[in-house]
């Protein structure tokens, strides 16, 4: 139960659609908030709150609402790259995306691999006012591979997870010790699967493609041997192995082999690797440019099926905002990366739910009821006494993406100037309206 | 297209001036010794070879000849588009000390003729240059003049002069018709 | 107005086989100005253009500097060590000061694939790909094609192999195009870790013995090994890709029939071309020399010039 705040203002969502499926919820109904959590839902006009003040009341209908989205994955850049993203305008960019929640990768600069940076990261987002931010440690110092970060200590100041994110833990011995460690304070280990050799100098997907464009290639297996080396480690230690930004087919099946065999895997995909193809890296467009890269459209359609049937747990952005003019420039020099908290929900409902692979309270599953429950978060539910974040979104409107409008500081956005459907309409992040559209 | 056509010169009448040309650039240079005939490409080329023909049979002597493509010399290739075909120069005699007869269809404006003169002029200095037409339509540009002439045609800017041959167009005339807008 | 190959030569994929017929066509009158005594024609007369080599190459940049002033063009040579990475001016603030500088083409030699492409998107100016990373080479290609061409008087149905380092080559890709569009027949050759893993989806017929190869081709395009691939980890030794992949006499003589040898140079002799295959009768190498700059010419002529502005102030100057 989350302690309430009997200053936050009492707030009734009426007629929207109620999907909730922590609780199998789906309904036409009411969400009363009050004191910063969901006092409760119901059948339209049932609703209502005994004594005190009157809420106000926003009419939702036509409207989803569902508990806030929570992204596991993105990088806010801060401390080190203030230009390019800060807490500050990465969380209120989440928000305006529909995010109550997101966790912020480590690879800053100083890396976040100790108490102090940690601390620093929790009380930058308590002065945002945007969405919640719950830092990732490093898993080793300094991302540098070679010794363990305090795992303990970070946790202790508020990390949820440790992650060497934008670097592949090269040192299998390193990455047993890290899961066998991260037991002790239940934490999942996030890893970047990529082996650093096969995958060097590589700029886009290996195939016909990068043959073509004379790009050097990152084969599939670069990502596949190190999410199976993860997958056997974590048999191994009994440790949360949560495999980062999976773009190929086989890692789909690699992970399906470990979640039969019961090994506490979990895996995060991301919207672009469920939409786009290499295709999109044609003459050069350095904001195609990501690692890992996108794939094929077989790649696509497995990654798909695989949200669709759990194999994949979390659709997470890796929002990586980059300065307008270091993405201008020769692709192979390009940065790695692209914004994605504003536009992930209509990517995944444009390409997922519109698409026909799947339906609402799956998506909302992947992006939020999953995350909370991997990550431990509090969040991802409409449960009466939950903190009241949540999310009312039009999951059908129309919109056209114009980077210009981004509220992060990046702008590079491979989706800059095609029409989606979704937009968010509110985000509450304990019961305190952050965006309203 | 149903262009209202006049036809200037027929088969024969086209092949008496052109003899009479060859007879002229003979008289002009007091014989065959040094002379080279040079025809514009395109159908210079092969007026020229009728001219050296006609030498053949008069005189019993080969006068050498040449093609000459005027198209990179143009003055004004700056301002057209996309660039137009570049024919063969061919122009395998040294040309310095020689009297050379430039061979065109028709002459204009005399652009032509300047950018031939300075394709030549990169070959060598002859002697003496001359100019052999087969049509004169007026409306010169530059202060240029032939010095044998088939035949003198007046002519409006909305008309055109077209001579085939029948190496290129299947028969030998010389037509008049309206200016396409193209 | 563009011209019939638009405003840029950037590569030989995105061209038709009719536009590069018209540059192999249009080299051919050109071929003749360099046997005069006086190599050189009016046409580029006032046009200005920068050839900016960001990668060092001697060859290639004297081609097109021969080109540019046997067409009267006003050149500058810009050379940029190293590559714009961290250091130095990036790319970009290169592409907007030519700009300013109001030069009418530009000539580009760049280390990073696309990067041809990156200068021609932003400024005004025609480019051409003179080498852009391990993407194309065109006029290379183009080179490669009047040579196979003056001595077959034919591409179409052509049996042409591309030997050696494919993954890394720029040649080999400018070729693969620009011989599949002709309707020749390509083939490559080459040890598997300097082919691209994809590369028979380009429709290429792969060979992974030179023997092989030689029995097949009519003509063998023999790309140069870099040395530093061996540092890279591609191949054990010169030695042995000599013994292993060397176009040699003794190969070519157990072919059915001669076989045209063609190298865009400079020449590793004794790794992966002898001696007496580079100087031997079947050897084109200087002949593609020589087609360069009558190539570099045609493509400098047909892209040049078309100011529409100005076309029609200047109409009847042409006509009859």
């Amino acid at each position: 139960m989350t302690p309430r705040n009997d200053a936050a203002p009492s707030i009734l969502l009426r007629g929207g659609r109620l999907i909730d499926p922590s609780q199998g919820l789906d309904e036409t109904g009411d969400l009363l908030i009050t004191g910063g959590v969901v006092e409760a839902h119901g059948r339209l006009g049932e609703v209502r709150r005994d004594g005190a003040a009157q809420p106000e009341i926003v009419d939702v209908r036509g409207r989803v609402v569902s508990p806030g989205f929570i992204d596991v994955h993105c990088h806010l850049r801060e401390p080190g790259r203030e230009e390019v993203e800060t807490i500050a305008t990465g969380s209120r960019a989440a928000a305006v995306g529909g995010f109550t929640a997101v966790c912020a990768m480590p690879n800053t600069d100083p890396v976040t691999d100790n108490q102090a940076a940690v601390g620093f990261i929790i009380r930058q987002a308590q002065r945002a006012g945007g969405a919640k931010v719950y830092p990732i440690g490093a898993i080793s110092m300094g991302q540098q591979g070679q010794t363990l970060a305090e795992f303990g200590e970070m946790v202790g100041a508020g990390a949820v997870a440790v992650s060497d994110d934008g670097r592949p833990v090269a040192s299998a011995q390193l990455m047993r010790t890290a899961l066998e460690y991260a037991r002790t304070f239940g934490i999942p280990v996030a890893d970047h699967c990529e082996d650093p050799t096969l995958a060097l100098g590589g700029a886009m997907n290996e195939g016909v493609m990068s043959a073509r464009l004379g790009l050097r290639g990152i084969p599939a297996e670069a990502e596949e041997i190190m999410a199976i080396r993860d997958i056997l480690l974590a048999r191994l230690t009994g440790g949360h192995i949560h495999l980062c930004h999976m773009s190929t087919k086989g890692s789909v099946e690699l992970i399906r082999w470990g979640k039969e065999r019961g090994i506490n895997v979990t895996a995060e995909v991301c919207p672009h690797h469920l939409s786009l193809t290499e295709a999109a890296v044609e003459g050069y467009d350095t904001n195609a440019k990501m690692n890992p890269p996108l794939r094929t459209a077989a790649d696509v359609a497995a990654l798909q099926e695989a949200v669709k049937d759990g194999t994949i747990d979390v659709i997470a952005t890796d929002h990586a905002p980059h300065h307008y003019d270091e993405k201008e420039r020769e692709f192979a020099d390009a940065p790695n990366g692209i914004v994605g908290l504003e536009t992930a929900l209509a990517v995944n409902l444009t390409w997922l739910v519109h698409g026909g692979s799947i339906g609402l309270p799956l998506l909302i599953e992947r992006m939020s009821c999953a995350p909370a429950r991997l990550f431990h978060l509090p969040g991802g539910t409409l449960r009466a006494g939950s903190p009241a974040d949540v999310t009312v979104f039009d999951p059908d409107a129309s919109w056209t993406v114009d980077p210009a409008k981004f509220r992060s500081k990046g702008r590079n956005s491979p989706y800059a100037g095609q029409t989606l459907r979704g937009t968010v309409a509110m985000t509450l992040v304990d019961g305190r309206v952050i965006h309203r559209a | 297209m149903t262009d209202r056509q006049t036809t200037v010169l027929d088969a024969r009448a086209m092949d008496r001036a052109l003899r009479r040309m060859a007879d002229e650039i003979v008289e002009l240079n007091e014989g065959t010794d040094g002379l080279i005939i040079v025809g514009i490409q395109r159908r210079g080329v092969q007026l020229a070879a009728r001219i050296v023909g006609s030498i053949r049979d008069r005189e019993g002597v080969e006068v050498p000849s040449g093609a000459l493509d005027i198209t990179l010399y143009r003055d004004d290739l700056q301002t057209v588009g996309p660039r137009p075909v570049v024919g063969p120069t061919n122009l395998p005699w040294a040309i310095d000390g020689k009297h050379v007869v430039i061979v065109d269809d028709v002459l204009y404006t005399g652009r032509t003729i300047r950018a031939a003169l300075d394709e030549l002029a990169d070959f060598g200095r002859p002697r003496r240059i001359a100019l052999a037409v087969l049509i004169d339509r007026g409306g010169r540009e530059l202060p240029i003049q032939p010095d044998v002439v088939g035949k003198t045609v007046e002519i409006g800017r909305t008309q055109r002069v077209d001579v085939l041959v029948s190496e290129l167009d299947g028969r030998d005339a010389v037509v008049i018709a309206a200016k396409t807008s193209a | 107005m563009t011209s019939a190959l638009g405003k840029d030569l950037l590569a030989l994929e995105p061209l038709s086989s009719e536009q590069i017929r018209l540059i192999l066509d249009t080299a051919e009158p050109f071929k003749e100005i360099s046997e005069r005594s006086i190599k050189k024609v009016p046409t580029l007369r006032g046009s200005t253009i920068v050839n900016l080599f960001f990668e060092a190459s001697t060859r290639t940049r004297i081609s097109f500097e021969f080109a540019e002033k046997r067409l009267s063009a006003d050149t500058v040579n810009v050379a940029s060590s190293g590559s714009s990475v961290s250091k130095g001016e990036t790319l970009v603030d290169t592409a907007r000061n030519l700009e300013a500088m109001r030069i009418d083409m530009v000539v580009i030699r760049h280390g990073a694939s696309g990067a041809a492409q990156f200068l021609a998107e932003r400024i005004e100016s025609n480019v051409i790909n003179a080498g852009d990373g391990t993407h194309e080479h065109p006029t290379q290609g183009l080179l490669d094609l009047l040579t196979l061409r003056d001595h077959f008087h034919r591409l179409d149905g052509l049996k042409v192999c591309i030997c050696g380092d494919v993954l890394h080559s720029r040649v080999a890709r400018s070729n693969i195009w620009g011989l599949k569009k002709m309707g020749a027949e390509v083939a490559v050759c080459g040890p598997r870790s300097l082919l691209p893993n994809a590369i028979d989806e380009l429709g290429v017929t792969v060979f992974s013995r030179i023997e092989d190869a030689i029995q097949w081709a009519d003509a063998l395009n023999v790309l140069r090994l870099q040395l530093e691939r061996m540092q890279g980890g591609y191949i054990p030794s010169l030695r042995e890709y000599n013994r292993v992949f060397g176009v040699t006499s003794e190969r070519l003589a157990r072919a059915p029939k001669d076989v045209l040898i063609l190298h865009p140079g400079p020449m590793n002799r004794g790794v992966e071309i002898d001696s007496d295959v580079a100087d031997g009768p079947h050897s084109v190498i200087l002949n593609q020399v020589t087609n360069g700059v009558a190539i570099r010419m045609a493509v400098l002529y047909l892209l040049s010039g078309g100011r529409p502005e100005l076309a029609e102030a200047a109409k009847g100057g042409g006509g009859r």
